[in-house]
């Protein structure tokens, strides 16, 4: 019975998805965080209007309001490139709710050593390598289609693409976004699920992620360019791959991208790749204990 | 390819930190046997099968499971092997036929075949019912069934069922087994199977392996392991001091290996039910009154005492208990 790698490798991707189309509860949870950010950050601290509402007043100066709004506009014009900080926001949503993704796949192999069911499917003949690697795939069809609905509900929110977009340019946009994201989500899972090869231990894995997960959002071009940022934080943001992926987006979907796009993607297949090749070599090794 | 026999086992060894769980053992199983392997908690019986299976690797020696060595084509012994592993393995948030279907899909079983076989096995394990439920909302009883379905699905030369009738009711065990049997008559299929369940181990396997501290103490067929035990065994419970007894009763003839176990004194004699009045005469005559006694023709318990030193009947209610309790903190812990 010579079984089809591939054949295993769907097998357990298909699992994994039944679990997630099954339990709507976990694709709204999921979701609400994005969402959560977009509303705080994006709509309540709109740099915008903070500018524009009348606070900046300065006694003994009578700047008129249309001035004090000219400056706002070139302010965050050359910090963010756009005057909309909602769809600068937005745009890194999609990054975002990837790598929350990614990183919850490492718990899952935790949970399948700790059930028992990964003792089952380490004495079938599908390969260690399928048993990653389903889950890998798994969190990128995953995360594709959480992205989709929250550029979705962005667009509903008043996310603004960029207008010189053709219809197939914007086509071409989103492919181009869902590559990155791809990218994103096989490196990051990978990565999560490498470090939990030989864990038995959720709340160490937990400790794991939450140690990752702030530091890698934060340090990232996802809530303001990476100038504004102190020089000591400036390196990890040029590491993380979460701000090739934002800098693909906004370049794709607003037309401002800070680096060059082809850079971008080389970055993010290195990372991916990288990160894929680790995890599936490794599963050979320390999937089965002792 | 063939080898002569279905499992060989060559010093194969597992060392956990200072613990030899599994400590140079040898032995063979022939094709289209059912193997039993006998041995009391922690004996190394769930770490043998581990290593035959290939989850874990050896410390030192392998094994030859269906040809193929574990440590070295483990991907070949993999395929021609089917698991029903102590602990429940299947996906509790699926239903009991998408189990199924998942493990024949990693076992590439073409789907149409896939599904055919499993709706085959779910009537074998009386499951057809509670196919499309949750597995999770399944007894304790219907997940074990599930499990040997589980194992089942490939059509495995050989077999490995771990503690495959642990925690169910009479009526369950003895339907497993009927079905075991019926894989090795109809099928040919070899069985390895470990058990606590001394008559099972008695009734059902062909040959018996005892294993205690990582050790095979011995290897048989029921009956020539029976024979090992020689005679009658007695068990006398007298009032006062029982060493007494124990010098009065090793001056008699005929009587052995006299010892105190467990508080009984138990001694080996030809004929039991001829032997018992001599014996209360001896006794009373010592000035030694008996409490009780009981005669017993050599069952595996007697078996399993002499090789290894005590009973295993005692550790039924707690073995039993150790489960459950290993099943509810797996429940909790999620
Ligand atoms: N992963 C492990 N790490 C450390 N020690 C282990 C591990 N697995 C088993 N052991 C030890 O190895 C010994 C044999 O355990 P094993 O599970 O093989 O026993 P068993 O005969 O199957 O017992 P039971 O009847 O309780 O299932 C025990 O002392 C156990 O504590
Ligand atoms: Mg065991």
């Amino acid at each position: 019975m010579a079984s089809n790698p591939l054949h295993g490798l769907w097998t357990l991707t298909n699992r994994e998805l039944k679990k997630w189309y099954k339990a709507p509860v976990v694709l709204i949870v999921t979701l609400i965080q994005p969402i959560v950010w977009l509303a705080f950050f994006g709509k309540s601290m709109n740099m915008a209007s903070i500018f524009t509402n009348g606070s900046i007043n300065i006694p003994g100066l009578n700047i008129p309001k249309q001035i004090i709004d000219q400056i706002a506009q070139a302010y965050l014009k050359s910090t963010f490139g756009t005057t909309d900080y909602f769809s600068f926001l937005a745009a890194s949503m999609v990054a975002q709710i990837t790598f929350f993704t990614a990183m919850n796949s490492g718990m899952s192999i935790v949970w399948d050593r700790r059930l028992g069911v990964l003792d089952k499917l380490l004495t079938t003949p599908v390969p260690r390598g399928s048993i990653i690697m389903g889950k890998v795939l798994n969190s990128v069809l995953r995360s594709l289609a959480q992205a989709t609905i929250v550029l979705i509900i962005a667009t509903l929110l008043g996310m603004k693409f960029n207008t010189s977009l053709t219809p197939l340019g914007f086509a071409l946009s989103i492919v181009g976004v869902y590559a990155a994201l791809t990218l994103l989500a096989l490196g990051f899972s990978a990565l999560y699920l490498t470090l939990a090869l030989r864990s038995t231990n959720w709340q160490s894995q937990m400790a794991i992620i939450n140690l990752l997960n702030m530091p890698l959002m934060f340090a990232s071009n996802s809530f303001y360019p990476i100038k504004m940022m102190p020089w000591w934080l400036r390196p990890v943001a040029y590491i993380n791959p979460l701000t090739y992926v934002n800098d693909i987006t906004r370049g794709l979907l607003l037309g401002i991208s800070a680096f060059s796009i082809p850079m971008d993607f080389f970055y993010l297949a290195l990372f991916a790749m990288i990160f894929s090749t680790m995890g599936i070599v490794l599963s050979w090794r320390f999937l089965s204990e002792g | 390819m063939l080898g002569d026999s279905a499992i060989k086992a060559i010093n194969l060894t597992k060392r956990y930190g200072p613990i030899l769980a599994v400590d140079h053992i040898n032995f063979e199983v022939k094709y289209g046997e059912v193997f039993g392997f006998l041995g009391p908690n922690g004996a190394g019986k769930t770490t043998t099968i581990k290593m035959l299976t290939t989850v874990t690797r050896p410390t030192e020696g392998t094994a030859l499971v269906g040809g193929y060595d574990v440590v070295k084509q483990p991907a070949k012994v993999r395929e021609v092997i089917g698991v029903v592993p102590q602990d429940f393995t299947s996906d509790e948030d699926l239903t009991g036929w998408e189990n199924l279907m998942m493990i024949a899909g990693l076992y590439g079983i073409p789907k149409r075949e896939a599904k055919e076989r499993a709706a085959e096995l779910l009537d074998l394990v009386e499951l057809s019912h509670a196919a499309d439920r949750k597995v999770e909302t399944y007894s304790g009883g219907m997940r074990r069934r599930l499990e040997i379905a589980m194992g089942l699905i490939n059509r495995p030369r050989i077999l490995f069922l771990d503690e495959p009738t642990l925690g169910l009711d009479a009526q369950t065990r003895a339907a497993i087994w009927s079905y075991v049997f019926k894989l090795k008559e109809q099928l040919g299929t070899t069985i390895f199977v470990t058990t606590h369940y001394l008559e099972e181990a008695d009734q059902y396997c062909d040959r018996i392996a005892i294993i205690d501290h990582g050790r095979i103490l011995a290897i048989g067929t029921p009956r020539d392991l029976k024979k090992t035990v020689g005679g009658d065994v007695v068990m006398l419970q007298v009032a006062g001091n029982p060493e007494a007894a124990v010098k009065v009763l090793q001056s008699i003839d005929g009587l052995s290996d006299v010892r105190i176990v467990e508080g009984f004194i138990r001694f080996k004699v030809n004929d039991g039910s001829k032997a018992a009045p001599l014996i209360f005469d001896v006794l009373s005559k010592a000035g030694i009154r008996v409490t009780s006694i009981a005669i017993k023709e050599p069952s595996m318990d007697e078996v399993f005492m002499e090789y290894t030193g005590h009973s295993l009947r005692d550790e039924w209610g707690s073995r039993e208990e150790v489960m459950a309790m290993r099943r509810i903190v797996r429940t909790a812990r999620r």
